[in-house]
């Protein structure tokens, strides 16, 4: 085959059609990128935002349409191609070939790992039956949208991370039933602190969510269709439907089976380089030494760092490699609370309560070794943003006046 | 349809036709600009939709709009999120300046 020849060939060839994966097109032609570039995507939509898979169009309030990053036309207008439905099975790193599910092959110059991740399965006896439902794509929330439209009323949330929260107060806000089972002694505990998993309990249990902590699915029961989940005390709970929220496995297989680092997340450096030549990771699929949480080698699952990692490589592409240090930041929105998380609370040592969660206006300051590396603002737009300065400042303010509300965040520097 | 001028970082003046009910975050989406990151997709979480207005009068913005502003350190006394402003047809002629990047 010859490089370079028309459909076979692109320069960058960007595997996956999500956040990270259509911003490194839009940002390589916004740096003047003037070589080919084509996305191959599994979904057969152009890239739409995924947040609102469990917030504004799940509850109807969006139409898909508003979800699209851009227009259909913008894709043809600024060259890059889009070869959607049919996903990457097989890399070859030497020949820097990659096979596509449809049988077709291309080569590539550069090729952008930005796959993403699946919704993690159960794997307990009636896994399989109908009615249980996973909300990571855009067709994953039609199905479920649709069985609530006719009629499932009773749903069981099964993972109290925040797209299971989230889909549980757009849920109980449409009159649904919903009984929320979290393993974990208590719902956030992976990414935030007990004060802020207490309030959000509540929330949902003022709202009328049946809300369980510290319970363990031991299986699904129903004939074909789900009907109830088994918990470990025996007890049934009984649903028309069920949501299983508990998190993404990397999609990374084709790429470890070309010899890339990194089964549970890319390996990749500060420039966002796996461990095979000319391949570049980026987004929910990536694993990499963080600079904000002290230097542990994580994931990190936000649009925020889906982006800049994508603006990363496409700086690098066009000559200009920098260092990926940008500031995580992450939002969630359930029933009028919107929470907007500054930092990373990962490996803090203290804790400080600003403002009273009682008034649904409060926020909580991580802090390691004196300094603050993180904040979950709930209602609290002027935190966030005055918080913000004090985590990328390093700042290591008087825990005292942290927690005068009095006192404005800015005047802790 | 609600007529905009749309003026990029270049300072490229557009002219772009928008529907009523969209946002100005989204009419400039959907005019296939490239400058615009607006990460949160108009959730009022991230201040990466910011413009710069200028024409018919627009209402305040709120409080929460108004503190996410003051994140950017471009901000302005004609500053704006473009997400939260919903086009209807007395805001034909608005001319909107897309904020240099933070
Ligand atoms: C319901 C929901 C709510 C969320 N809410 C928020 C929020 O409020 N705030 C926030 O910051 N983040 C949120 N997130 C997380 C955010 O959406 C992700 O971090 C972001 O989508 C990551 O972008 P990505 O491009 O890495 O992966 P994705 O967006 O998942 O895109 C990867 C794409 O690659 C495709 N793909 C996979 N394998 C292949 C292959 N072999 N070949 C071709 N294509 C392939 C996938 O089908 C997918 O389309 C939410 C996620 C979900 C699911
Ligand atoms: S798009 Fe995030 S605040 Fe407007």
């Amino acid at each position: 085959m010859m490089a370079g020849a028309g459909m076979d060939h692109a320069d960058v060839l960007i595997v996956g059609g999500g956040h990270a994966g259509a911003q490194c097109a839009i940002a390589l032609r916004q740096n003047g990128y003037a070589g080919s570039v084509t996305i191959i995507g599994k979904e057969a939509e152009p890239p739409y935002e995924r947040p609102p898979l469990s917030k504004d169009y799940f509850s109807g309030e969006k139409s898909f349409e508003r979800l699209l990053i851009r227009p259909p036309a913008f894709w043809v207008a600024k060259a890059i191609g889009l070869r959607l439905g049919r996903e990457v099975i097989a890399v070859d790193p030497a020949a820097k070939r990659v096979a596509l599910s449809d049988g077709e092959s291309l080569t590539y110059g550069t090729l952008v790992w930005a796959a993403g991740g699946d919704a993690r399965r159960l794997s307990c006896v009636g896994s399989q039956l109908a009615g249980i439902h996973y909300v990571r794509t855009r067709e994953d929330c039609d199905r479920l949208m649709e069985e609530v439209a006719s009629g499932a009323r009773r749903i069981a949330v099964i993972g109290g991370g925040y797209i299971g929260l989230e889909a549980a107060a757009v849920l109980t806000r449409a009159g649904c039933q919903v009984t929320l089972l979290e393993a974990a002694p208590r719902v956030l505990a992976r990414v935030a602190g007990p004060e802020l998993s207490r309030f959000y309990e509540a929330e949902h249990r003022a709202h009328g969510v049946d809300l369980r902590t510290g319970v363990t699915v031991i299986d699904l029961q129903g004939e074909t269709r789900v009907a109830g989940v088994r918990l470990e005390d025996g007890s049934v709970v009984p649903a028309d439907a069920v949501i299983v929220g508990i998190g993404i496995v990397p999609a990374v297989a084709p790429l470890v089976a070309a010899g890339a680092a990194g089964a549970n997340g890319l390996e990749i450096d500060a420039f966002c380089r796996t461990t095979l030549p000319d391949v570049y990771a980026i987004g929910d699929c990536a694993a990499f030494a963080c600079h904000h949480a002290g230097g542990a080698v994580l994931r990190v699952e936000s649009v925020q760092n889906a982006n800049d990692q994508a603006g990363c490589v496409a700086r690098a592409i066009c000559g200009d490699a920098q260092p990926y240090r940008a500031f995580p930041w992450f939002w969630s929105n359930q029933y009028d609370l919107k929470l907007q998380t500054a930092g990373l609370s990962l490996g803090h040592d203290a804790m400080v309560m600003r403002g009273d969660p009682a008034t649904r206006s409060f926020s909580v300051i991580y802090l390691r070794e004196g300094r603050v590396i993180a904040l979950d603002c709930v209602n609290s737009v002027k935190d966030y943003v005055q918080g913000r300065k004090l985590v990328e400042a390093g700042a290591r303010p008087d825990p005292a006046r942290l927690t005068d509300t009095g006192i404005p965040l800015k005047d802790c520097l | 349809m609600v007529s905009l001028t749309i003026i990029d970082r270049a300072g490229q003046e557009n002219s772009v036709d928008a529907l009523p009910g969209q946002t100005v975050m989204e009419a400039i989406r959907q005019a296939g600009f490239d400058e615009l990151e607006a990460m949160c997709g108009g959730s009022r979480s991230c201040a990466t939709c910011h413009v710069y207005v200028e024409g018919p009068a627009l209402p305040p913005p709120g409080e929460d709009e108004d503190d996410l502003l003051d994140s950017s350190d471009h901000r302005r006394a004609d500053s704006r999120l473009s997400c939260q402003i919903r086009l209807e047809q007395a805001l034909d002629g608005l001319r909107v300046t897309i904020a240099p990047e933070d």
